[in-house]
């Protein structure tokens, strides 16, 4: 298992700090159930978000479905990028975050890689 | 096949013109166009080649078997259409004087009273163009019955996840925020989680019972009691209606409005062959909310649309209702139901169930572990049984069963066919194991084969050029 260093949601999100800011993205089981990517609906700058609630959505072939936010805090700085390349979240899930957090003030309970890979296992 | 724009050639006409025997009038300056429309120009012949080639490009309930589930994909009895079709009512104008269109209002007069009869509801409206725009009108009766009380903290509807995608959009749009709840493992509405839900800020509850599984929710009276408890309103989503027409009402489960789909339930055409019908019916104390036509009706009242909406769309099933009755109606229902669970039978050897168990008018196969053994997903095995004839079943939904393909067969199809349906299934089934490839690839014997999904969702290609 790579990614150690990250933490997971059982909603499927990907949480790691860097630079004091707090990087969110999806994982590759999440990016595998969703299939092709095609749409990527993303909050602005300096829009609050809550850990456990929606902070926007992705829109796959299959479906549209929510994003959700591990952590409560400011969106500091979004990923335009996958605005245009929305299927980087397919192609390199772990390379693409999604926004970057600050002023954070709540965590959802989260899953060590480790943990959240047996959780992927009981999803299937 | 070329757009019949691309088939015109000037001078090329289907209608000979009698002598002008009138004098003739240029139009007033301000109220002509100052060029030709820009009409494609072709004979009779060619039309009707046109028209036989789009014939040969699409797929209906005409042409065979079409389980797509959800949306009840029934025949449409031809004596519907010829009732629909009679002058003395495609030739009506709704602005005719009253004693001119006393026929027609008897029509939605009786109309209404026998959806009243079917759903238990009191009150009724026909303006709803199809079923989202009733749920849309349904959700703002709710609205208005809050706001005319002055309760203004309700501000939340309560979706479960196994809902149609239109009832969280139609919450969205009534400027509703949705409060979605996760199904219990049994497919059906948790009740822990709509506990947990409910409160002073709940309006409303939106529910299709049976729900998107095939599965009628036994604990039905529990939830919308929970619901009136906590102060909010109850919606029922018709989307599923054909299941238990003649058998349930849903005003005597506790629902205070619904929609029907007249286009699903009453066998009504869908879509290119539509217009569709969302039929929104109400509880006596939410009838003062309905919208009303001014022109029609008199009075004030706030319209969803012009007049009394698609009436020969509500003729259709009136027709429908009467030609069935009181014995067909409910037969319908339960040979829609034999229907379902016959095939789910036979397909059962095939694929797995989602939820093993009696369904009701559909059922989910959940084809997870097929995809994990051989690669093939739900959409191949969809695209592989268009090269067997019939169309494939409603793909990825409900979204609570992963590779989900969702079957409804009604009840105008015979044993011999679902038999044959079993039968294409394991057919399919078996080509996959062989030759996975050949489902990535499939369809191979349609007009169209594979579609690049992803191509047109990213950049749709909207307009012709001409």
């Amino acid at each position: 298992m790579e990614h150690l260093d990250y933490q997971f949601s059982r909603s499927h999100e990907w949480l790691k700090e860097e630079d004091g800011l707090m990087i969110v993205g999806i994982s590759d089981f999440a990016q595998n159930a969703l299939g092709d990517v095609v749409f990527v609906n993303l909050p602005d700058v300096g829009d609050e978000v809550t850990a456990g609630e929606a902070f926007g959505d992705v829109e796959s072939v299959k479906a549209v479905s929510d994003l959700i936010s591990p952590v409560t805090g400011v969106v500091a700085e979004v990923n335009e990028e996958l605005l245009d390349s929305p299927e980087l979240l397919n192609s390199d899930p772990y390379g693409s975050w999604i926004i970057k957090v600050e002023n954070v003030t709540d965590t959802e309970e989260l899953l060590s890689a480790a943990a959240y890979e047996a959780f992927c296992e009981t999803e299937e | 096949m070329k757009l019949v724009f691309e088939k015109s050639m000037p001078g090329h006409a289907s209608v000979i013109l009698p002598p002008l025997d009138v004098e003739k009038k240029a139009l007033p300056e301000n109220l002509s166009r100052g060029r030709l429309p820009r009409l494609p120009e072709l004979s009779e012949t060619e039309v009707s080649r046109h028209y036989t080639e789009l014939v040969h490009e699409v797929y209906g309930v005409n042409s065979g078997f079409y389980p797509l589930g959800s949306c009840t994909m029934k025949y449409n009895p031809r004596i519907d259409e010829e009732i629909a079709a009679l002058p003395s009512f495609t030739g009506i104008h709704p602005l005719a004087p009253q004693e001119a269109t006393e026929g027609c209002r008897k029509v939605l007069e009786e109309a209404a009273d026998l959806l009243e009869e079917i759903s238990g509801m009191d009150a009724m409206t026909f303006q709803p163009a199809a079923g989202a725009h009733g749920e849309f009108t349904g959700v703002l009766l709710i609205k208005q019955y809050h706001d005319a009380r002055g309760d203004e903290k309700r501000r939340k509807i309560i979706v479960p996840d196994s809902a149609h995608g239109t009832n969280p959009a139609t919450a969205a749009m009534c400027g509703y925020e949705v409060v979605n709840i996760a199904s219990a493992p049994d497919g059906c509405v948790d009740l822990d989680a709509l506990k947990a839900a409910l409160g002073e800020d709940t309006a409303g509850l939106m529910l299709t019972n049976p729900n998107t599984v095939g599965l009628f929710d036994p604990n039905i009276l529990e939830i919308t009691r929970l619901v009136h408890e906590a102060g909010g309103l109850c919606y029922y989503d018709g989307a599923n209606l054909n299941a238990i027409m003649g058998h349930v009402r849903p005003g005597d489960m506790g629902f205070d409005c619904v929609h029907m789909n007249l286009h699903k339930t009453f066998a009504t055409p869908h879509g290119g062959g539509g217009p569709g019908a969302g039929a929104v019916g109400c509880k006596a104390f939410l009838a003062p909310y309905l919208p009303k036509s001014a022109l029609m009706d008199g009075g004030e009242g706030i319209q969803v649309r012009g007049f009394a909406g698609n009436f020969l769309v509500v003729l259709k099933a009136l027709t429908y209702i009467l030609t069935l009755g009181k014995e067909g109606i409910p037969q319908a229902s339960e040979t829609a139901v034999l229907n379902a669970n016959y095939l789910m039978k036979g397909v059962k050897e095939v694929f797995t169930p989602a939820f093993d168990r009696i369904c009701m008018h559909e059922f989910v196969l959940d084809l997870s572990d097929y995809k994990k053994a051989t690669g093939v997903s739900a959409l191949d095995v969809a695209k592989r049984l268009i090269d067997y004839g019939i169309h494939p079943p409603t793909m990825y939904f409900p979204l609570i069963v992963h590779e989900a393909l969702m079957l409804e067969p009604t009840e105008t199809e015979s044993r011999e066919t679902l038999d044959q349906v079993a039968e294409i299934f394991r057919k399919v089934k078996e080509d996959g194991i062989r030759e996975p490839e050949l489902l990535h690839t499939a369809p191979h014997n349609a007009t169209i084969g594979r579609p690049d999904e992803v191509a047109a969702a990213r950049n749709p290609i909207l307009k012709a050029e001409l």
